[in-house]
């Protein structure tokens, strides 16, 4: 890959081309209609076009001009930082607030290279104490407390 | 006259006991926030939006307005302490503001960001009072075709004005329109890339969009990194100045209120901006240039009284044309938009009380942060003590629940972390996100003109040229696009020749 002389913009060109295609392909179900009465798809098809015009511009002056390499993805924070949250999102309104805070406190807790397990349970405890009481006592949040409280 | 009128009804708003106590918690929540390293102002008024659909809508909005510089002044409290600045647009305070910590003299920096801060702020409540009828009167007058190419103009501007490359944030701005037309039509009420998922049919949500950008991606990215931070130790000092720093500081602090009023009224201005810019100007200006970065108190109370300014004069554009200039503003048509209020200039006549209302809200914001924090500056250094890995999931929790409790449900929240992951990815192949968040927001808007004005053209797109305000804004955009094209292209030829030598 010594083609590419610019990875940083390559693979942002890359990006943009395919969000640019996936807008104009999915947008050709709805119909375009007419400058004057535009359709649904008009907009939606201009937008497209541009964003793989500059996509491919992007990605073409990447192979002219110098960058930076690629700087390294780390797997494993993004994995259990955002793991936790979905998991947060879909256990919430059947395990209740206590737990899943305490779950996520500690879930994402585990993401950090300093990462102390008694340390983030009881804070994991802490913050639970004060976002049902913040968030359901204070806000009248409809969520539950506790698994059975539904 | 009439300013004195609207003021007055203003404070009848502003002062009301409800409305004070959310200016109050929300300069109190914003500076909380702002002093944690690591997550802006962006970040978190998109993890404190929700919070705020319960109320009406003069107090979100007056809440949110308290967050915003509540976080300018919390990140400034860190850029003289800690070196380490909360928001960008405090990073240049650091410069000089950190120096004079390192030097014993914390407290005279902090006291001279407070009060060039609240002088600011009180110079730009009275701009923004005086220059918000006559602009909201023009934008009146505008027809679907003015605000394509106004719209056009404000974009391209935020993009110029912005650092980086300027074809990925063009790129960027485009993708954000793009996916702020996700959802349901209002024209034809087609559903639009919904993909069969009844939750997308309303749209993507701007909480998530900005949560998942600005928030996560910025948690993300602060987890990669191994730096251990250090807290200054040595004593704040007085929270005074000398006769001396005064006398040194005040010419200062107007240069800086200039400057950054008017800066703050440009697209992609701001609060960042004009503080870059008031720096650059002290720097240029003084007797003694060298001084600069070893302590000169100039360089912490011009860009203090300039982020300032520029924070409060940036609603102008939103509040009289409905433009949003950066992304703060973005996520403020948001929460406009959640209270069924078009922003606009329509705003104003239609609802006096929650624009003079909002207007007034920030020069009470701003006393109340100096009456309240320069006294309370021992509380949130000790918050600085929090280790960011109890921090981070704290803030997680926060965003999660907020995001969650929007709808009530769990797709909110995954779609917040999808929008975290790309925004990761965003930060690794240097997009700045900020332009994707403007063009959000703007999509369904300039769809929608952009419709109107074909329509009554009959399908003749010359209808952007032949009218002459329109043509004077896109011509005015073609020129900031070719100011920065210009230089830029010799450069990257320049270097590139540089390496072909090699």
């Amino acid at each position: 890959m010594a083609f590419i002389r610019h990875p940083k913009d390559f693979f942002a060109g890359l990006l943009f081309v395919a969000f640019g295609l996936a807008a104009v392909i999915i947008g050709s179900n709805y119909s375009l209609g007419t400058a004057a009465r535009m359709g649904p798809g008009y907009f939606p098809r201009i937008l497209g076009i541009l964003l793989l015009v500059l996509g491919v511009a992007l990605s073409l002056r990447a192979l002219k001009i110098k960058g930076e390499p690629l700087p390294r993805w780390y797997w494993r924070p993004t994995l259990i930082v955002l793991g936790s949250v979905v998991a947060f999102g879909l256990l919430v309104n059947y395990i209740g607030l206590a737990i899943a805070t305490v779950g996520l406190v500690f879930g994402s807790s585990a993401a950090s290279h300093e990462f102390r397990p008694k340390e983030a349970l009881i804070s994991g405890i802490l913050l639970a104490v004060l976002a049902v009481g913040v968030f359901i006592f204070g806000l009248n949040l409809q969520l539950p407390i506790w698994p059975w409280s539904n | 006259m009439d300013l004195f009128n609207h003021l007055a009804l203003g404070f009848g708003v502003a002062l009301t006991p409800v409305n004070l106590l959310y200016a109050l918690i929300g300069a109190l929540v914003g500076t909380l926030i702002g002093v944690l390293p690591g997550i802006g102002p962006v970040a978190t008024i998109a993890m404190l939006l929700p919070t705020t659909y319960a109320l009406q809508p003069v107090s979100a909005l007056i809440m949110l307005a308290g967050i915003y510089y509540g976080a300018q002044y919390g990140g400034s409290t860190t850029s003289i302490l800690l070196n380490m600045p909360g928001e960008t647009s405090s990073a240049v305070t650091c410069l000089d503001g950190y120096q004079m910590a390192r030097q014993g003299q914390a407290g005279a920096a902090l006291a001279i960001a407070a009060l060039g801060s609240f002088f600011a702020g009180c110079v730009a409540t009275v701009f923004v009072a005086t220059v918000a009828i006559p602009l909201s009167e023009l934008a009146l007058k505008f027809g679907p075709a003015e605000y394509c190419s106004l719209m056009i103009l404000g974009l391209i501007g935020a993009v110029v004005l912005a650092h980086g490359s300027l074809l990925k944030a063009i790129a960027m701005v485009v993708l954000g329109l793009l996916l702020g037309l996700v959802g349901t039509d209002v024209n034809s009420g087609a559903a639009r890339f919904a993909f069969g998922v009844p939750e997308l049919i309303d749209g993507l949500g701007i909480v998530s969009v900005a949560m998942g950008l600005f928030g996560f991606a910025e948690i993300l990215t602060n987890l990669e990194s191994t730096e251990v931070r250090e807290l200054i130790t040595a004593k704040i000092g007085g929270l005074w100045l000398t006769k001396q720093q005064f006398k040194e500081a005040w010419p200062a602090v107007l240069r800086g209120t200039g400057i950054g009023s008017i800066l703050g009224l440009l697209p992609g201005g701001g609060a960042m901006l004009a503080s870059f810019g008031s720096y650059a100007l002290e720097k240029k200006i003084a007797k003694d240039p060298s001084r600069f970065g070893k302590g000169a108190i100039q360089g912490v109370a011009g860009p203090e009284s300039a982020n300032n300014a520029g924070a409060q004069t940036s609603f102008i554009p939103l509040l009289t044309l409905g433009i949003p200039e950066n992304a703060v503003m973005a996520l403020m048509v948001g929460a406009m938009t959640i209270h069924n209020i078009q922003p606009g200039p329509q705003v104003m006549t239609s609802n006096p009380g929650l624009f003079w209302g909002l207007v007034v809200s920030m020069w009470v914001g701003n006393l109340m942060l100096v009456v309240l924090n320069l006294p309370l500056i021992g509380i949130w250094i000790k918050l600085l003590k929090v280790p960011y890995r109890v921090l981070y999931p704290a803030i997680l929790l926060f965003c999660a629940i907020g995001v969650y409790s929007i709808n009530n449900t769990s797709f909110d929240v995954s779609q917040t972390a999808v929008f975290g992951a790309l925004g990761l990815l965003f930060v690794k192949l240097e997009c700045e996100p900020a332009p994707l968040l403007l063009g959000f927001v703007l999509g369904p808007m300039m769809e929608e003109n952009l419709r109107r004005a074909m329509l009554l053209s009959r399908g003749d797109p010359t209808v952007f040229f032949t009218r002459p305000i329109s043509l004077g804004m896109l011509i005015a955009a073609a020129a900031l696009l070719l100011l920065i094209v210009a230089p830029n292209f010799r450069k990257k030829r320049e270097e590139a020749f540089a390496e072909g030598e090699t």
